[in-house]
């Protein structure tokens, strides 16, 4: 085992640290959720790669295969996919409404809008 | 095991099959409602489901309390671990009956609760999706495979975060949206963590890889897995200081959502974090080699403290009882920090009282709020005169959560303390007691508004709250004072289910 | 009579008086009869109990079982029976005073102050018959909760503010304390019933001993051993009934009691001879003996000054019960009786003046006792009961704790004793003097009058409030002529010892 046949994870890291940072640091809704996207897509490729065998066919059986690549983390990783597609469908859906609700969609505008909205309230009670 | 052959008479089949028919139900009742799309007839629908889900449940229950071991259901008869199997015992069961009861005490409330806070064009989508997240939380907890768990979780947080939507403030939507990001950092950690496991013994099967971890030894690929693991759930827990989605989501949801969610979805995870930790890692992993003990204690002393001096300070009531219920976390994953039979007893028993106290207590606020037009303790001024009987059963969820004697939450504290007195741990009693004063003062804060201040002149509530949601809100109040009462059965299951637990799956 | 009978009708009672007194709320005479004859049904029972417990019986009733090996359950010992019938006793002539206290005074919210006056009531018969830790311990946090509606009786922010301090102080100690102290009796032990002897005997060495007897000495705060005294001269804010009958007798009485019975039943007082370990309490209680009597002296509020009284006299029993001896014992339970009759005499005389004469400072009372000479005759008795003078009950059991100091050799009380005796004369006589002896105000009085026609040249008190202060000023001389009964049933306590 060399460094280089650990890549997969090196890229699955990066690409989880990349994700992670964009949720964390940019304020537009929208851009959240790529972050987001790719923080799932990152452990896909966690699943993925071990899963495949150099040399491995694909899990049919067949005359004179002998090694096949595991089909169970593909299977998982596929419902994994419909799920982040679900949360990402959702995700934009809320963002159209929040939009709609708040005539943007850059965080730090709308919570400003709660806390201006808040204090009005206060001075009206 | 269950045996699944074709001479068994029709109705020992059906009991043999309640597993799942425990997910299927409300699972097939979300479509069914779409269908329906009257209002009407959704709510009946899914109130059908939840009582079926909770004579299910109960049953559930009595089997294995009475089997006194694990009833293992193959899917599709796929035996384990080829196939994804359900593995129910005194714990998960336990939970269960806990989750489809609360459902039981919501629905009928959410009649009218729901017509005031959501429009009449989406009230099937809201029971579509109510009945959904029911069906994700009983999932999850029936479950016996790793990644099993990771989709009903998922079913049941994206149904989640659209009840939180449908609240009637503009706030709930970005409430919703910063849950969701949270709640699938959190799921995407988990699965990470399961990757880790999987990757480690080929299996996802928690009986079987508990099995397999148990030769490993202790192994960096192990901790890992369990930090990811711990890490990821911990969020839906919303353990101190991972707890930052909760009091915006519960406080801006529905009230019946924010009672249901209070009552059930935390319960949930932590059921999957003691399962992780006692069934698949084994306390000795988890406690003995990795010191996760230590570390759990720290953040749940955080939590009973911190979050509770929050409330305190707060002005909106949904949000108060939101920082109160991430301290109450605090006491049961105190328990589960102390790893022994009597320090998962109280968590498992504060599991179920707090789920009692915090739904009551949220039930009963939704009545307030309708009243009231919000939960701004400016609003809530005088309610001691204009709804008395409200009023009068707030303050009794309220000393259930402080945990003064003749309440659920007192028998949460017996245990709790007896539990880190036994262990010889005797400041941790004081730090338990020094928390339930904080409670004091939060709880007061809404006596003094409700029993000391004229009611506002521009806006007078018109009286109690409807008859469907005082009458669950009530009851649900007073199981609070009844398992506070004659806690025995549900002393002794929680001590069934602690050691359960602690035997594993084996 | 089963006892389960005997005992679940003396807890109803007061309950069933409660729901028939919430109900009666429209009609004042209906809601004020049913709170009387309540009051007297209750204390049929209890006396018939009283009997039964000196003939030898000691029924005991389980009423639920609350977790596995632990039940909520009721069981008599002579103590119990003791408090129990003071307790009801006193209820009625209070409720009688009470009736006449809030028609005179035009108060506020009359039928949730005779709700919560029931609840009271049902919540210290719950503590007198409680049959282990558990069930005093819940029906002591009841009584927390029913009272502070009392003390916040009038709405007002000065109330809000002292039951603040009402309920964080008697919260606060029973939560931290008393409730660590129940449960680490609970882990030691293994059992909270009530023992002669003690359960904790020869469970624990001599300095976890001392850490639990501070748990529960300061854990009772009801008890008011300083420094968690506070709430009971914040609680003077409610009206005067509920400070005589709640502050005087039955909320105080609950804690002394609840200390008397720890040492006599959880510790063992053989126990903690031989280990020692409560000898620091009568140091505690010495000082707050003489601290509050001295504050009591500079008090000019005639409230305020019985309050502190109340602080030192029960630590008088926190005292006694500390010394360890069987006499002490006795003048232990003793003093709970004869204070009990006394200070409610002073309450209510101070009621009386309030309702009256508007009064509510010394320094107003001058020459009071010539328009008002039944109040301050009442008054005088109580004064004489709390110095510990013949012929007043106060005499009988001090003469017990002073006999057992003295036979002890423990000059520190027989110190603490001596000098709070003056300190009590010192507070006490100067009212009755300036009541009799000197001259009223004539400018006062005066510009009393412009101000406020309805009140001029005032005389005495509604009669039915005159009557309950005899009634209590007589018991008071009454037990000192004649307390064989009290007497027999203090004896039964030692006689665990």
């Amino acid at each position: 085992m060399t460094l280089a046949g650990h890549y997969t994870y090196f890229v699955t890291i990066l690409l989880l640290m990349v994700g992670l940072f964009v949720v964390i640091a940019r304020s537009n809704l929208i851009k959240k959720l790529v972050g987001l996207g790719l923080f799932q897509t990152a452990v896909y490729l966690l699943y993925i790669a071990p899963g495949k065998l150099i040399g491995g066919a694909a899990p049919i059986v067949a005359e004179g295969v002998q090694v096949y690549s595991n089909p169970l983390p593909h299977v998982l990783i596929l419902t994994a996919i419909v799920v982040g597609v679900a949360t990402l469908a959702l995700g934009l859906a809320l963002v159209v409404r929040i939009k709609e609700a708040y005539g943007s969609i850059e965080e730090e505008e709308i919570l400003q809008r709660d806390v201006d909205d808040e204090s009005s309230a206060n001075d009206r009670a | 095991m269950t045996n699944l052959q074709p001479t068994i008479a029709p109705d020992t089949l059906l009991t043999q099959h309640l597993p799942i028919l425990l997910v299927i139900v409300p699972l097939l009742s979300a479509p069914l409602i779409v269908l329906l799309r009257r209002s009407f007839l959704s709510w009946l629908v899914a109130m059908i489901a939840s009582v079926a889900a909770f004579g299910i449940a109960a049953l559930l229950l009595q089997q294995v309390l009475a089997s006194d071991g694990v009833i293992a259901y193959a899917i599709g008869n796929w035996e384990a671990p080829l196939g994804i199997e359900l593995r129910v015992d005194a714990v998960n069961a336990f939970v269960a009956f806990i989750v489809a009861l609360v459902g039981v005490f919501v629905l009928p409330y959410c009649r009218i609760g729901i017509a005031a806070e959501v429009r009449q064009e989406e009230h099937y989508l809201f029971y579509a999706m109510l009945m959904l997240c029911l069906c994700g939380l009983l999932g999850i907890l029936l479950t016996g495979d790793a990644f099993n768990v990771f989709v009903f979780l998922e079913i049941s947080s994206l149904a989640t975060y659209v009840l939180i939507a449908m609240g009637r403030d503009r706030r709930a939507l970005v409430a919703s949206y910063q849950y969701l990001l949270m709640g699938t950092v959190g799921a995407t950690l988990y699965v990470i963590g399961i990757g880790i496991l999987y990757l480690q013994t080929g299996t996802l099967n928690l009986a079987d890889m508990a099995q397999r971890l148990s030769g490993v030894g202790d192994v960096r690929a192990t901790l890992a897995a369990l930090a990811f693991i711990t890490v990821g759930v911990s969020l839906k827990i919303a353990l101190f200081p991972l707890h930052l989605w909760l009091p915006n989501a519960y406080a801006y949801s529905p009230s019946a959502v924010s009672a249901f969610l209070a009552a059930t979805a935390t319960k949930v995870s932590i059921y999957v974090l003691m399962r992780y930790y006692f069934t698949v890692f084994g306390a000795v992993t988890v406690f003995d080699a990795h010191n996760t003990g230590m570390i759990l204690l720290a953040l749940s002393l955080a939590a009973m403290f911190i979050p509770a001096v929050v409330a305190i300070f707060q002005r909106d009531v949904k949000r108060l009882l939101a920082y109160s219920s991430v301290s109450q976390i605090g006491y049961i994953t105190l328990g589960i920090s102390l790893g022994t039979v009597g320090g998962l007893t109280a968590a498992i028993a504060h599991l179920f009282n707090h789920a009692l106290t915090k739904g009551a207590l949220f039930l009963v606020l939704g009545g307030i709020v309708l009243r009231c037009g919000g939960a701004n303790l400016d609003r809530l001024a005088g309610i001691g005169r204009t709804m008395p009987v409200a009023a009068f059963a707030f303050v009794i969820g309220g000393l259930s959560l402080i945990g003064i004697p003749g309440t659920a939450g007192f028998i949460s504290k017996w245990y709790l303390v007896t539990a880190a007195m036994a262990e010889g741990q005797w400041w941790l009693a004081g730090a338990v007691m020094m928390s339930s004063l904080l409670a004091v003062i939060y709880v007061w804060r809404f006596v003094e508004v409700a029993y000391f201040q004229a009611p506002p002149d521009d806006h007078p509530p018109v009286g109690e709250a409807p008859l469907s949601m005082r009458v669950p809100a009530l009851l649900m109040v007073g199981a609070c004072v009844y398992f506070g009462l004659d806690a025995t059965w549900s002393g002794e299951v929680a001590t069934r289910a602690a050691t359960a637990l602690l035997e594993g799956w084996q | 009579m089963s006892a389960a009978m005997q005992l679940g009708g003396i807890l109803a009672t007061p309950l069933v008086g409660l729901v028939l007194v919430s109900l009666s709320g429209r009609s004042a005479n209906l809601r004020d009869g049913i709170s009387f004859t309540t009051a007297v049904v209750l204390f049929v029972q209890v006396l018939g109990l009283v009997s039964d417990v000196l003939g030898g019986a000691r029924p005991a009733l389980t009423l639920v079982e609350m977790l596995p090996g632990m039940s909520l359950s009721l069981a008599v010992e002579p103590l119990g029976a003791l408090f129990a019938l003071i307790a009801s006793g006193l209820w009625i002539v209070s409720s009688l005073y009470s009736v006449g206290y809030m028609r005179g005074n035009k108060e506020q919210k009359q039928t949730r102050f005779f709700v919560c006056f029931a609840g009271a009531i049902f919540a210290a018969q719950g503590i007198a018959l409680s049959g282990n830790m558990l069930t005093l311990f819940l029906f002591y946090e009841a009584m927390t909760l029913i009272t502070y509606p009392l003390v916040t009786h009038h709405g007002t922010e000065h109330a809000k503010k002292s039951a603040r301090v009402y309920l964080g102080v008697l919260m606060g100690t029973s939560i931290l304390f008393l409730l660590t102290g129940v449960l680490a009796t609970w882990v030691l032990a293994g059992t909270l019933d009530f023992r002669h002897g003690g359960i904790l005997a020869g469970q624990v060495g001599a300095a976890g001993t001392a850490a639990l007897v501070a748990l529960y000495m300061f854990g009772i705060g009801k008890a008011a051993l300083m420094p968690f005294h506070r709430w009971l001269p914040a609680a003077m804010v409610a009206p005067t009934p509920v400070s005589a009958l709640l502050h005087a007798v039955a909320v105080v009485k609950a804690g002394v009691f609840s200390v008397l019975k720890v040492i006599v039943y959880i510790f063992g007082a053989q126990n903690l001879i031989d280990l020692g370990s409560a000898d620091w309490v009568p140091i505690i209680a010495g000082f707050t003996i003489l601290a509050a009597s001295v504050v009591a002296l500079r008090a000019d509020n005639l409230k305020r000054r019985l309050a502190y009284s109340t602080v030192s006299q029960l630590s008088y029993v926190t005292l006694a019960a500390t010394l360890l001896a069987p006499i002490s014992l006795v003048g232990a339970a003793m003093h709970i009786a004869a204070h009990a009759v006394g200070k409610i005499t002073l309450f209510f005389a101070a009621g009386s003046i309030y309702t009256a004469a508007h009064k509510t400072e010394v320094s107003q009372l001058d020459g009071i006792g010539r328009r008002m000479p039944w109040t301050m005759t009442a008054f005088a008795i109580g004064a004489l009961s709390m110095i510990g003078l013949p012929p007043a009950a106060g005499f009988v059991s001090k003469w017990y704790v002073l006999s057992a100091a003295m036979s002890l050799e423990h000059w520190l009380a027989v110190g603490v004793l001596v000098t709070s005796t003056l300190l009590n004369a010192g507070y006490f006589l100067p009212i009755v003097w300036r009541a009799f002896f000197r001259a009223p105000p004539d400018d006062a009085h005066d510009e009393h009058h412009s101000d406020d026609p309805h009140h001029g040249p005032h005389g005495e008190a509604p009669r039915i409030m005159v009557f309950a202060q005899t009634t209590t000023a007589a018991l008071t001389v009454g037990l000192f002529l004649y307390h064989e009964p009290v007497l027999r049933l203090a004896r039964a306590v030692a006689g665990g010892f």
